[in-house]
């Protein structure tokens, strides 16, 4: 008896680590398989929200051709992870994310260049692809715009239009106003300008772009390892705005929440909101507002020239290609990008909004830097080619140009200091410039 | 059974030892070599001498990170040890309900430390804003206290248990000669009970210290090191170091970092041992 009980239990944790053994196993078998025939594509997908799509889409893709597609999703926040240790296997992604010029400075040694690609000759502006020397090493996937969402029928019961609007000065009377009257009217001008980690992106990356953009306009360079923060005045002069006509005490805004802030928005609490077009599915729909309600106006600081001001436009995901992978595998990959960006299917699933998928469901929405750009659902996006087609110049995204995250990360805590009151602006200068220079000097450490 | 187990041992030892080897001292000699290099992914790492080892030691936030964690570990284990050890006392002696009590006591050590972070986040913060003070996140000493409070709270259950197996353990002729002989209850539990749980105390200590020294769910979701990095803790900047910044030093840097932490709760963790061990008494 004890005997045999000694056997099951061997056999179990046997047969337990041939069960681990066998799991990869059978997956190498599948690609080594694919590999010989035509090449396979391993796309590690940045952005959790598409990812029905962009399994449905892999799917079409290999029926249509053959071809594999594995498309893995990184849970949010946790791609730079994900992505590292992925690289490291017998079978890496082929097909990455970066997020900008300084997130390539990890992965450069291992984009492929893309020069001379089909899929590089659809890109609609050289100004969308990534390049070093002579090599492109990622080009954009996805372009989007930020700015102030208004909630307008609010705004027209506080007896305003978004014309009204043109200038920061414009801005300041319309918020200054609504909270004069707000126990009145029942909401506040802005939603929380919460410095939780789900929502101070908006403050130290967003709102901090354009500070930076003016300034690199004015000296005619798109990049500085040496920030001097003229603009920095403005910055100070919309963030209190924000904190002083919002829905809640400045001292509380450390613990407030992006959820928070939409959930705000949502509930009519507030006229303005900033974020960006990938709000729109989160505010569009259902029980929720329709396009009628809602605009996207540009966040004026009073610099420039604010009457041609657009949207904050721009992109921070770059398709970068596996150079290490096999040549069969990049020239697979290749293929598959040419694919998504001029098919029918392809550009309907990237561009469409509800129903776009073959399946019912709705399309990932993007705006596409590529010539088989559909027009988007996204009214956000929409407004932003009316600024556009208007005259007005779209702010760049500068702020892919921000020496790293622990830039970003203390600026975050100078501002939330600065709003609670136990810090002074003089905090938030000091990250802001200081900081830039220093942590510019460790990037090439 | 002695036979079966002479002759079959290999079969026991093999598989476990080789999990051991291939999840545990493989990854640290990798990990060991890695922190002498340059890399992004481990398998294009480049070498870089003790550079990693250099910078690390002279980071003023790593510093200050370990000296508030070495705090933050001997304030949460002398709490965590009395209050959980005052709870057993009180458990352990037949009042109605204590199976309620202990169950109830236990209760928040199955919830994870993220949950509770952010839990206790939203309670702490709620009371900070009743009282008009400045939220955990922008006072580093309430971020401390905090700790303290997420901590003894998911922990004292925990360690209560352990101290009344041990309590239980004790002889009732012990107790029963003690009474006879005249010892007061003040008397019983320094010369009778303290004594007789010293191994509990000790691997309640152990794991007290070495929690309070790796702690990093509850750190990132009660403050996120905030403000400033003065409640970051050790696994914390050693995290932000690894993904806080780009290229390949950083890494290289980060997991220094995690080989002196490692080394660092080793050594104290044996100092410990030793120090609890040698004052356990044989029943």
């Amino acid at each position: 008896m004890k005997k045999a009980f000694a056997l099951l239990l061997t056999l179990a944790m046997v047969l337990s680590l041939a069960a681990c053994g066998g799991d990869s196993g059978t997956t190498t078998d599948d690609t080594g398989d694919g590999e010989t025939a035509t090449g396979s594509v391993y796309y590690l997908n940045f952005k959790p929200e598409a990812d029905a799509q962009w399994q449905e889409l892999a799917q079409l893709y290999t029926d249509e051709t053959g071809v594999p597609v594995t498309v893995v999703t990184a849970a949010s926040n946790t791609y730079e992870q994900t992505l590292t240790s992925e690289m490291a296997k017998d079978v890496p992604p082929t097909l990455f994310h970066v997020n900008g010029i300084n997130g390539l400075l990890n992965w450069k040694d291992f984009c492929y260049d893309l020069t001379g690609s089909a899929v590089l000759g659809e890109l609609t502006s050289d100004s969308y692809a990534l390049t070093e020397g002579d090599a492109t090493l990622a080009v954009a996937m996805a372009v989007e715009s930020y700015g102030l969402i208004v909630n307008k029928t609010l705004l027209a019961e506080a007896g305003y239009s978004i014309e009204d609007i043109q200038s920061f000065e414009d801005l300041q009377a319309v918020a200054e106003d609504i909270t004069a009257r707000s126990s009145e009217l029942g909401f506040a001008a802005f939603t929380s300008a919460g410095m939780d980690s789900s929502s101070d992106w908006r403050f130290q990356t967003h709102l901090a772009n354009l500070p930076i953009y003016f300034e690199y306009e004015d000296k005619g360079i798109t990049s500085t390892d040496a920030i001097e923060g003229t603009y920095l005045d403005n910055y100070k002069a919309i963030f209190d705005l924000y904190i002083n006509n919002s829905t809640c005490d400045p001292t509380t805004l450390a613990s407030m929440t992006g959820d928070d802030s939409r959930n705000e928005f949502l509930a009519g609490e507030a006229v303005f909101y900033q974020n960006g077009s990938w709000e729109y599915p989160n505010l569009v729909g259902e029980g929720l507002f329709s396009d009628d309600d809602l605009a996207m106006i540009p966040i004026y600081i009073g610099a420039g020239d604010e009457a041609n001001q657009g949207l904050c436009t721009g992109t921070e995901n770059y398709w970068a290609v596996n150079a290490n992978a096999a040549p069969e595998d990049i020239q697979a990959t290749l293929d598959f990008m040419y694919w998504c960006v001029t098919s029918e299917t392809g550009t309907q699933a990237m561009c469409g909004g509800e129903g776009a998928m073959p399946s019912g469901g709705a399309g990932m929405g993007f705006v596409i830097p590529f010539s088989g750009n559909l027009e988007s659902s996204n009214l956000f996006m929409k407004q932003n080619d009316e600024y556009t087609a208007a005259g007005k110049t779209p702010v760049r995204w500068d702020f892919t140009t921000i020496p790293s995250q622990t830039w970003k990360n203390e600026l975050s805590s100078a501002l939330t200091a600065y709003a609670a009151g136990t810090g002074d602006w003089d905090g938030v200068v000091s990250a802001f410039v200081d900081n830039w220079a220093s942590e510019y000097a460790l990037l090439g450490a | 059974m002695e036979k079966t187990i002479k002759r079959f041992w290999p079969v026991f030892v093999i598989p476990t030892f080789g999990a051991f080897l291939i999840g545990f001292v493989w990854p640290f000699l990798q990990g060991l070599y890695l922190s002498f290099c340059r890399f992004i992914t481990i398998d294009t790492a480049s070498w870089n001498g003790i550079q990693n080892y250099i910078y690390a030691l002279t980071e003023a936030d790593f510093l200050h990170s370990f000296w508030f964690t070495a705090l933050f570990t001997v304030v949460s284990t002398i709490c965590i040890n009395v209050a959980a050890f005052a709870i057993a006392l009180a458990l352990t002696r037949n009042i109605k309900g204590t199976n309620i009590f202990r169950s109830v006591f236990f209760m928040p050590n199955l919830i994870g430390g993220i949950v509770l972070g952010y839990i206790w986040n939203i309670l702490l913060n709620c009371v900070l804003t009743l009282l008009g003070k400045p939220l955990l996140s922008l006072h580093a000493p309430y971020g401390f206290i905090g700790l303290l409070i997420l901590m003894c709270w998911q922990q004292i259950g925990y360690m209560m248990i352990i101290y009344i197996a041990g309590l239980q353990s004790i002889p009732g002729d012990y107790l029963e000669a003690a009474r006879i002989d005249g010892a007061n209850d003040r008397q019983i539990l320094w010369r009778i009970k303290i004594p007789n749980v010293m191994p509990s105390i000790t691997i309640c200590m152990f794991l007290s210290l070495t929690n309070g020294f790796k702690l990093f769910d509850q750190n990132l979701a009660l403050t996120n090191g905030e403000p400033g990095h003065l409640t970051e803790m050790l696994a914390l900047n050693i995290y932000n170091t690894f993904y806080g910044r780009s290229g390949p030093s950083w890494r290289g840097y980060g997991q220094a970092k995690a080989v002196i932490f490692c080394v660092l709760v080793i050594v104290i963790s044996l100092i410990q041992l030793r120090a609890t061990r040698s004052k356990e008494v044989q029943q």
